[in-house]
């Protein structure tokens, strides 16, 4: 038997990083939209003209989505061979 | 006419059969025909990669329907939209390498290949062609649909005449170039997409007076247009989170998303398109469907939501650049139904037939095979949109979260999961196919179904059925180097 592909080890750890990733994105999206958009819409504050609430749920969540997958890509993601042949020069 | 309008569309669409026929000509002397029709040779960069699977996946809905959405219902249909940002890096990041390796290991080339190497089934190779066949037949023909229309409102041509002119662009590109016509004509049009959502945003926002002038605007029609619950107080936080599963995780069971998880060329480049994938998703999805929002005051009291967009260009900027602008629902559109068309004609060419029918059929025969079959679908697909029948629209109602039920755990579970058999995708595939049909009768009747969408329940019980089957049925470990044994054996 042989032992377990090297790079399906990298492959499985860069897909719960994927699922991780989605996860807190989902709470970040989640936390804000309903925690600030709740009130009554004369307590909103406006960033940039937009409601708060959309402000920090979709217009910052959605840089610190882009910031964190090029930290996490950058430096957890591992290049790997996909063919076989490099594979076995190895 | 509107002729300072049409003349950039024209433009346009020269470019893109220039990108056809020049792929066409790197297409004649492939020594792997199969590969490179339907796959571009797995040598698709990062750029590319990023932007073919946005293009794909940002159809007709993005540019005209969510927009037109957004403006009946305010803030909260924005919200729901931004779900879709998770998309352009959770798919490439579950699929990844596994998917790339044993794709390669399998030498596999559609989806369905890949189920057939890891499942070993021919139940579960028909069930799926077949299933992509329906659905993404039905899809397809929705989004001639609004391109002809599209075309019918910026020209005034008639709507035959749109929908000619339309399908035989397409067609000519598609038959004659392939997937690697396709995924660069994608670049193209995700660049025109990018490009033209920034224009018109900024164009709505200075007709709108700004910003704050817009939102003071809203507020004073109704102040439930800026909160995250719709215009009429409707959207629930259920049901706007349950679209984190339509259009956010489940889109990694679209057999046309999945499919370009294994044309990349490396791993470098599939890096690269995590980013700029990330990026392009994000910025589109929230552009558009602000202007959607930001429409409503400076042009009230539009009914057909389709028109949102194109009117609010038409309104806000000077026609020969309304024409760029336009460009890009029109390039989405099209980029949608191209890879659609090459992905049916695929499952009915090496699926189906090279499968079943003729295995050893010669490289001339699945060359005239596959550029007819395309171009017979293409031709099918025109008729049936000249006058869409009422079973087309039925079927395409069902397209994605049907899709999505039926193959989201073969494909993930099938990758990750060693105790995944036959059995399990079998029953997976069956049960979320059915129940999704189900449930839409049901919420149709009734309401939804603890108030998600019709998409998250079938979700969940095609995983159970997945885990159940492989575990009570025959239960055997699956070793995925089986594969390499075997070529070694045989070396």
């Amino acid at each position: 038997m042989k032992e377990t592909d090297w790079r399906f080890r990298v492959a499985h750890r860069e897909a719960w990083i994927g699922l991780g990733l989605a996860l807190f994105n989902f709470i970040w999206w989640f936390a804000f939209a309903y925690g600030l958009g709740s009130r009554p819409v004369e307590e909103y504050t406006y960033i940039f003209g937009l409601p708060d609430w959309f402000f920090y749920s979709c217009v910052v969540g959605f840089w610190v989505m882009v910031v964190l997958v090029t930290v996490v890509v950058k430096f957890f993601f591992v290049d790997v061979p996909f063919d076989e042949e490099q594979e076995e020069s190895r | 006419m509107n002729y300072s309008v049409l003349i950039p569309m024209i433009v346009f669409l020269i470019i893109i059969f220039f990108i056809g026929y020049w792929s066409s000509r790197k297409l004649a002397g492939s020594s792997n025909f199969i590969s490179d029709y339907f796959l571009g040779g797995r040598e698709l960069g990062g750029f590319v990669l990023a932007m073919t699977m946005v293009a794909t996946y940002g159809s007709a809905s993005s540019f005209l329907g969510g927009p037109g959405t957004a403006y009946t219902m305010g803030f909260g249909w924005v919200l729901l939209a931004m779900t879709q940002v998770v998309t352009g890096y959770f798919v490439l990041m579950i699929l990844g390498k596994k998917y790339a390796i044993m794709a390669r290991r399998y030498n596999a080339v559609t989806m369905i290949d890949f189920l057939k190497a890891r499942y070993n089934s021919t139940a579960v190779v028909l069930l799926s062609a077949l299933s992509i066949i329906i659905f993404l037949f039905s899809a397809m023909a929705a989004q001639w649909i609004g391109g002809a229309r599209l075309i019918e409102s910026l020209t005034g041509l008639s709507y035959q005449s749109a929908l000619f002119l339309f399908a035989i662009s397409v067609l000519v590109y598609v038959t004659i170039g392939g997937f690697r016509a396709v995924a660069l004509t994608d670049a193209v049009q995700g660049a025109v997409m990018l490009i033209g959502t920034l224009i018109l945003l900024v164009a709505v926002i200075i007709s709108g007076g700004g910003i704050s002038n817009i939102m003071q605007d809203l507020i004073n029609e109704n102040p439930n247009l800026v909160t995250p619950y719709g215009a009429e107080g409707n959207l629930s936080a259920a049901y706007v989170s349950s679209f984190w599963i339509l259009v956010g995780v489940g889109v990694v069971g679209l057999p046309q998303i999945a499919v370009r998880a294994m044309s990349y060329k490396n791993a470098r480049s599939m890096h690269r398109a995590l980013i700029i994938g990330t990026i392009v998703t994000g910025f589109i999805m929230l552009n558009m469907h602000l202007i959607g929002v930001f429409a409503r005051p400076i042009l009230p009291g539009i009914e057909v939501g389709d028109k949102v967009i194109p009117l609010i260009a038409l309104e806000t900027l000077p026609p020969w650049v309304a024409g760029i602008v336009l460009a890009a629902p029109m390039a989405a559109i099209m980029s949608t139904v191209d890879s659609l068309l090459l992905l049916v004609s695929s499952s009915i060419v090496k699926d189906v037939y090279l499968n079943y029918v003729k295995p050893d059929a010669s490289l001339k025969t699945i060359k005239r095979m596959s550029f007819g079959v395309t171009g017979i679908l293409g031709v099918i697909v025109f008729l049936l949109a000249l006058d869409p029948p009422d079973l087309l629209i039925f079927l395409n109602l069902f397209a994605f979260g049907g899709l999505e039920a039926a193959f989201i755990w073969p494909i993930v579970l099938g990758l990750y999961w060693k105790w995944g058999n036959k059995y399990g995708a079998i029953a997976s595939m069956a049960t979320g196919i059915l129940s999704y049909i189900a449930l839409h009768f049901y919420n149709i009747e009734n309401g939804n179904l603890f108030g998600v969408h019709t998409v998250t329940l079938p979700v969940v019980l095609s995983l159970l059925a997945f885990i159940a089957f492989s575990l009570l049925i025959k239960r055997q470990a699956y070793d995925y180097n089986a594969i390499l044994y075997r070529n070694e054996k045989q070396a």
